[in-house]
């Protein structure tokens, strides 16, 4: 998922590679055209949606923060544009908790607990230069 | 495909300390994706008001919105429950349907008003037509009207958002966007080309939407036509004022001179109504003295893109060897319209019509002392 | 016998040379006589001027009071009673109303209208041309008789210089100008606001200074030829001032009036920016701003500060409204589809005062283009004066004082002002027509 779901399914794909000899594909997807969280106004910059075939394959989508559950719902709208996979699995680094739908990750990196007014980034080498889990509270009043 | 195994996560790490209040490492850190469009935009008017970051935005939207457009299925829920209202007081087919195939792709509800001159005639007034819309709750208005202004008109009394698909002879903003992009397209970079625009400058509401694209995007403009038909006050002296925005385009009333190393051949549509207001004396020696021919062409750098924003005429302002010829873009043109269309809408700031509304993410101040390094 | 003093203002009396603060003294709505001190008759009424201008009442030869014909834009009454509260005791009702007034009998009932209704003394002035459709002479001779002050097809031009050469010819007899809203129509055609780089950005065609400047000079040759007085109407173009200057020097009988507008406003008006120099930023959805779409259309800063010179200089011979009142729903449509006119009774002193404040035009200059000015141009010694005898018609004005323009609490019923929202300072506090107050704030 853009945007840094993206370097983490390549890591992810590369070290399926390297242990097990096998080349996964790595797609990626935008999920500004699904999301129904937007406030007007503040539509961000979309990015190419590039999906290899899913038809009847376990497709893994991969996040860097699990929250609401709302992006993840989005992203399984869009996949399903694309065509009906066998199944759908969720890897995320990490899960800060604070679902609003039912949706659960298969594989977590790292549960992290945190209340409403904090923020979690995931910072990686190829996007922002570092690789880093940054806990921050918000300062708007 | 493998079955996805569980794998041992890899523990992230930093060179950097836990616990020393440091700077944050990434003062550039990408945030959420920027705004497409400035925050808030509620109109689309003019290009005067559109910075090259925006419009450098408009074209990375578009490029995701040809992705749909290039799907089996290609429609995304992103608008659906919005209403988008077409008000066309001028007939065209070509750029109503671009906008309603815009509109539909992204699951709006899409309107058609064809206002012609006779209903306008019979009384119903603008002011009244908008009050109309208002009742409807459209969200977005695209209109095309004869008399300059009348999208500002709308946006003045509306609380919708206004695009303008051409009014008077004043602007057509989505025509130099995908004008651009198409340029953007072939050639990458914008700042450097040089753009020959040919044909009645004083007349054209896509030359001028265009001079402001182009300028903003740092294209070198060469401007031609017979001087009565370039407005006065390109030719008096008057843009070397401080901060004139078109200072720096050429003005030219001969064509090979436009012509002469060009990377790009804008071709403006000429009418009939010129030669009856005195401008000039025949369209044929118009099409004698500017038309874009092939020997004319040649003085182009080899390669240069040929456009015209439709409908050609052709014989008068450009021969059909090359409007049909291996130079000419026309056609993409017109393909490239749904998907700046797509990205405009998909960015405009609809009325709030949900009670509550979810905030919208106030940006952060990181506060060194709060950081927490995890894993 | 009712008596008015007026105590303690500055009185300002061009006609007369007085500039110093005294007291006023009215009788029998006629001016007694001004002193240092007087003491006014028991039971008399007192207005206290202290801090306060005390002008003659101003006199306004170019104004559009739409009745006959027009009445859901303006009536004798509600124009009338605006220009009190604009401080004008006098106004000229031009001819172009429905039928026009190229006839006594309309005329005549512009007249008893003015005597039932009006605030403030009406004069007419009659058409050149029967309907003003420039084919063929109007009765001058049973206009003038009517009461007619001058002639005029306002509105229109009187485009051809044959019917314009034998019009100065004719009226001269009379001794009666002509007033021409000079424009010559083939270079007009169908432009809504001046031609330069503002009309350019925003799609609007243009009308050059040369459609003014080419009857402005036309009309001069054929006065210098025949003789008869020619009138400039809200003169607004640098050339054509120029042009006066030299037929002046020529002792042509050319006089010209300006507007309060074409002497503060300029084309960028028409943005909606109101002038903040950002004639290059971007547009916003306030441009294309009907109210400012006015015949002859506001000009650019040049021409603007050629008005003001000409105006300090002399060259202008006074200022007159071009009071154009609309009914709303003509300015709420596209700039192209609007009417030509603004609504100026109400805020002319705001904008003249304006210039005074800048230092741009002197105080006494402005009352005299005001007063004496336009008196003398009607030939008439018993307005725009304070002498004694003189009809007791008063403006009393506070210099500094600052409001806001509220278009919509306007008494004309046109609303039609591009000043909406403004802050001016200098306004009317008193207005008084043969000793009767027709307007007080």
């Amino acid at each position: 998922m853009h945007t840094r779901g993206v370097p983490l399914a390549e890591r992810l794909a590369a070290s399926m590679n390297e242990i097990e000899g096998e080349t996964v594909p790595v797609g990626a997807v935008d999920i500004a055209f699904y999301r129904d969280d937007l406030a007007d106004g503040s539509r961000p910059l979309m990015q190419r949606t590039d999906l290899p075939d899913i038809e009847g394959r376990t497709v893994v989508l991969v996040d860097d923060v699990l929250y609401t559950g709302r992006s993840i719902r989005a992203a399984m709208d869009a996949l399903t544009d694309f065509g009906r996979p066998k199944q759908i699995q969720l890897a995320v680094l990490v899960d800060r908790g604070h679902r609003e739908l039912p949706i659960r990750a298969d594989y977590v990196g790292k549960n992290v607990p945190t209340s409403r007014d904090e923020e979690v980034d995931v910072n990686l080498i190829e996007i922002d230069g570092a690789d880093e889990v940054v806990l921050c509270r918000r300062e708007d009043a | 495909m493998t079955g996805a195994e569980r794998t041992e996560t890899r523990p992230m790490t930093n060179g950097q300390d836990l616990g020393a209040a440091s700077p944050p490492a990434a003062a550039a850190r990408i945030d959420a994706p920027k705004s497409g469009l400035a925050a808030g935009r509620r109109h689309v008017l003019d290009m005067d008001d559109f910075t090259r970051e925006e419009i450098l935005g408009v074209f990375q939207n578009a490029d995701a919105m040809t992705e749909v457009l290039n799907r089996d299925i290609k429609k995304v829920p992103t608008l659906r429950g919005k209403t988008v209202v077409t008000l066309f007081y001028e007939a065209s087919t070509r750029t109503r349907v671009s906008f309603e195939q815009a509109g539909k792709v992204l699951s709006a509800d899409v309107i058609n008003v064809s206002a012609d001159s006779s209903s306008a005639k019979k009384g119903e007034s603008l002011y009244n037509t908008a009050l109309t819309l208002q009742a409807m709750n459209a969200d977005i208005i695209v209109i095309r009207h004869g008399h300059s202004g009348a999208p500002h008109f709308l946006a003045r009394h509306l609380d919708a958002c206004v695009i303008n698909a051409g009014d008077g002879t004043h602007a057509h903003p989505t025509q130099a966007l995908l004008d651009l992009y198409t340029i953007r397209n072939h050639r990458g970079n914008i700042a450097g080309l040089k753009v020959a625009i040919i044909g009645d400058a004083l007349y054209s509401r896509v030359a001028r939407s265009n001079l402001w694209a182009l300028t903003t995007m740092g294209a070198e403009v060469v401007l031609c036509a017979p001087p009565t038909l370039i407005p006065l006050d390109f030719l008096d002296g008057s843009r070397s004022e401080d901060g004139h925005p078109f200072a720096s385009v050429q003005v030219e009333s001969n064509v090979e001179r436009a012509l002469e190393g060009a990377d790009v051949v804008m071709v403006l549509r000429l009418q009939l109504e010129r030669q009856h207001a005195g401008h000039l004396p025949t369209l044929r020696e118009y099409s004698r003295l500017y038309g874009i021919n092939e020997r004319r062409l040649a003085l182009a750098k080899p390669g240069a893109l040929v456009m015209h924003p439709g409908p050609m005429n052709e014989g008068v302002e450009i021969d059909p060897e090359v409007a049909h010829g291996a130079r000419s873009v026309i056609e993409e043109q017109v393909t490239n319209g749904v998907a700046i269309r797509m990205a405009l809408l998909y960015s405009m700031a609809t009325p709030a019509r949900r009670q509550s509304e979810r905030k919208r993410k106030s940006g952060r101040s990181v506060d060194p002392a709060q950081r927490k390094m995890l894993l | 016998m009712k008596s008015t003093l007026i105590k303690g203002g500055r009185i300002v009396d061009p006609s007369q040379r007085i500039d110093r603060v005294a007291d006023l003294l009215i009788e029998d709505g006629r001016v007694s006589g001004i002193d240092d001190r007087i003491s006014g008759p028991d039971g008399g009424d007192v207005i206290d001027a202290i801090g306060l201008i005390v002008s003659p009442g101003f006199v306004d030869l170019h104004c559009h009071l739409r009745e006959p014909g027009l009445e859901y834009k303006e009536t004798v009454a509600t124009g009338t009673k605006a220009a009190a509260k604009g401080g004008f005791t006098t106004v000229c009702a031009m001819p172009n109303t429905i039928p026009t007034m190229d006839s006594r009998a309309t005329v005549d009932y512009v007249l008893q209208k003015a005597r039932t209704e009006g605030a403030v003394r009406v004069l007419p002035i009659g058409c050149v041309t029967k309907g003003s459709l420039g084919k063929e002479l109007a009765e001058m001779g049973e206009l003038a008789e009517a009461g007619c002050i001058g002639f005029s097809d306002d509105g229109n031009p009187v485009a051809d210089p044959n019917i314009m050469r034998q019009a100065l010819s004719y009226s001269s007899a009379l001794g009666l100008p002509i007033i021409n809203h000079c424009e010559t129509p083939e270079l007009f055609r169908g432009g809504a606001m001046n031609e330069g780089w503002v009309s350019n950005r925003l799609g609007i065609k243009g009308v050059p200074n040369s459609a003014e400047e080419t009857m402005v000079s036309r009309d001069i040759s054929l006065a210098e030829m025949v003789g008869g007085r020619i009138h400039i109407a809200h003169i607004s173009a640098a050339g054509a001032v120029e042009a006066v200057r030299l037929a002046k020097e020529r002792d042509v009988l050319v006089t010209c009036e300006v507007t309060p507008h074409h002497l503060t406003l300029t084309d960028e008006a028409v943005m909606g920016n109101a002038g903040d120099g950002s004639v290059y930023g971007a547009l916003t959805s306030a441009a294309y701003d009907t109210t400012a779409k006015v015949n002859p259309p506001l000009r650019a800063t040049a021409d603007r500060q050629a008005m003001i010179s000409a105006l300090a200089d002399g060259v202008i011979d006074f200022v007159a409204t071009d009071h154009a009142p609309h009914s709303s729903v003509e300015k709420l449509t596209t700039f192209e589809e609007a009417a030509f006119g603004i609504s100026v009774l109400e805020t002319a002193l705001g904008s003249m005062m304006s210039l005074v404040h800048a230092g741009q035009l002197p105080l006494t200059t402005m009352i005299e283009k005001l007063t004496s000015a336009p008196a003398s141009f009607l030939g008439r010694t018993d307005i725009g004066t304070l002498k004694p005898g003189a009809n007791a018609d008063v403006t009393i004005i506070d210099p500094d004082a600052e409001w806001t323009v509220d278009a919509d609490a306007f008494l004309s019923r046109g609303k039609n002002s591009p000043l909406h929202g403004a802050t001016l300072k200098g306004a009317v506090v008193t207005t008084l027509v043969g000793g009767e107050t027709a307007y007080t704030v």
